[in-house]
């Protein structure tokens, strides 16, 4: 993860996180389990075939969906179509650069996409238009904005919420407009590790300070469909087994709330 | 996961496409300093798996502002030889092997001790000749041992193996069709003394349970592989042993 603008957290901030860790309270005064305030504004740009507007914390990101005709994947030729990609928009962080895909932000469009593409949260068998020929093609972009921590959970909350509210454009083609056809509904959470302390949902000075980090996504019958650690500690497997239940855990609540 | 597909990929009695029970490894080959100028070097046989791995460092890191005053760099580069799939691959790194290349750099890095080497940075150059499934792990599997060979201070080695899920049964160390069709993969890197887990991704559909049996038959490999990667580099200084002695 970058550093802040100084590349480095103080090392005053960074005692009295650690201090407070040890007595199960976080920095902000969150219990490890307890994410920050979510907030999911949908159809923000109505242009779009479906968008959303993702507010965790103080990191915001917005998601656009589009959705086009063309051609499917040679191996693949009776399924639609889907590709996630994440901009890092220079205004979000000081030093974050505007040009290609670095690596976080491939890690981060990759993590993303697979919780989505393997819970089958879209039905792509729905997505063909010709066999072999002609198939939807979605697309979901992602633009981070302003970054305060986890972009892997902002982004992947924006883009199931997006793609909920997703239209498949069918009357450009002499058909009809159709909801995107939605199987279930994959939450991610992440959860790092401070002084051995598992938390989900880090903010930047989390992020900062953690040693290692995992992304879970499950689905609605508790089943894990994506993992990935991240950053370079390490993991008991007791500790994995822990994150795993945070995860499904926290993510039915969020499911509830935020994502129905 | 891959399509849905008509393969059966395991039987009633457990027996997989190729023959194998569902805890059984592909045969693992490792040599090592098959290479002349790298500082460390490595070739792994994995299955159909092709993989060489070359190491040079630690050394300074460059460009200068990606040095680190407190530790050394890891940078390792998963790369894929246009030939080594059935479709020609594009030459090149694609989204998938700059992702690929930062956990393995990650998992390394979790094994090495950095701290002896501020500023600094060590290279890990993955080429993969010929893929088989589990390339990734094949390959940090080969260049925890490159990295070894290369003289530089670790922890620990690094194992990677997999585990998935075919058939609705949790198989290890997935093969090609397996990958292809089945219904899960687990990719984990560990520290076999510790078993501490320094890689791991995951897709497709695990309930909890599966997810026990998958680490549990991983965790058991592990053991094996370690001794295939010792045996690799205790041979290596056999032989030097021999060369002094005539």
């Amino acid at each position: 993860m970058p550093k802040d603008a100084l590349g480095v957290l103080s090392e005053i901030k960074k005692s009295f996180i650690t201090k407070q860790i040890k007595e199960g309270r976080r920095g902000d005064g969150r219990k490890p389990d307890e994410y920050r305030e979510l907030r999911i504004q949908t159809n923000y740009v109505p242009r779009a075939n479906g968008s959303a507007l993702v507010e965790l914390g103080k990191t915001k990101i917005l998601v656009g969906v589009k959705i086009d005709a063309g051609e499917p994947f040679p191996d693949t030729p009776n399924l639609g179509v889907f590709t996630t990609n994440v901009e890092l928009l220079p205004m979000a962080f000081p030093t974050f650069e505007s040009g290609p895909p670095n690596e976080m932000s491939i890690e981060v469009a990759r993590v993303v996409d697979r919780g989505i593409r393997e819970s089958k949260m879209v039905d792509f068998e729905k997505l063909v238009i010709e066999p072999g020929k002609k198939v939807w093609v979605v697309f979901v972009d992602i633009n981070v904005l302003d970054y305060d921590g986890n972009l892997f959970d902002a982004c992947s909350y924006g883009a199931v919420a997006a793609l909920k509210t997703a239209v498949v454009p069918g009357s450009k083609y002499g058909g009809k407009d159709t909801q995107l056809p939605i199987n279930n509904t994959p939450v991610s959470v992440t959860i790092v590790k401070l002084d051995d302390v598992m938390v989900c949902d880090p903010d930047l000075e989390e992020e900062q300070m953690s040693t290692t980090r995992v992304t879970i996504t499950t689905t609605e019958d508790g089943h894990i469909r994506a993992m990935q650690k991240g950053d370079l500690g390490y993991f008991e497997l007791d500790e994995i087994r822990k994150a795993i239940k945070m995860s499904s855990d926290t993510g039915s609540i969020i499911r509830e709330k935020y994502l129905k | 996961m891959g399509t849905a597909s008509d393969i059966k990929l395991i039987d009633e009695n457990n027996i997989r496409l190729d023959g194998r029970g569902p805890d059984e490894l592909r045969p693992i080959k490792i040599e090592t300093n098959v290479l002349n100028r790298a500082d460390g070097s490595s070739f792994i046989e994995w299955g159909g798996n092709k993989i060489m791995v070359a190491v040079y460092g630690p050394r300074e890191a460059y460009p200068k502002h990606n040095q680190d005053i407190n530790k050394a760099i890891v940078k390792a580069r998963y790369n894929m030889a246009a030939f080594s799939v059935d479709e020609r691959k594009r030459p090149g790194p694609d989204r998938r092997s700059v992702e690929i290349s930062k956990v393995v750099s990650e998992a390394l890095e979790a094994a090495i001790m950095v701290e002896l080497f501020p500023r600094a940075q060590i290279d890990v150059f993955i080429e993969v000749l010929q893929a088989d499934a589990g390339t990734r792990i094949a390959g940090l599997t080969a260049a925890s041992v490159a990295v070894a060979s290369a003289g530089i201070p670790m922890r620990d080695m690094v194992v990677g193996c997999t585990a998935g899920k075919v058939g609705n049964k949790i198989v290890l160390d997935l093969s090609k069709e397996e990958d292809n069709f089945g219904q899960a993969d687990l990719p984990m890197g560990i520290l076999p003394k510790s078993d501490r887990i320094v890689l791991m991704q995951m897709d497709g559909d695990l309930s909890v349970e599966e997810f026990e049996q998958a680490t549990s038959m991983i965790m058991k490999a592990t053991k094996r592989i370690a001794q295939i990667q010792r045996e690799a580099l205790t041979k290596k200084y056999e032989i030097q042993q021999k060369e002094q002695g005539e």
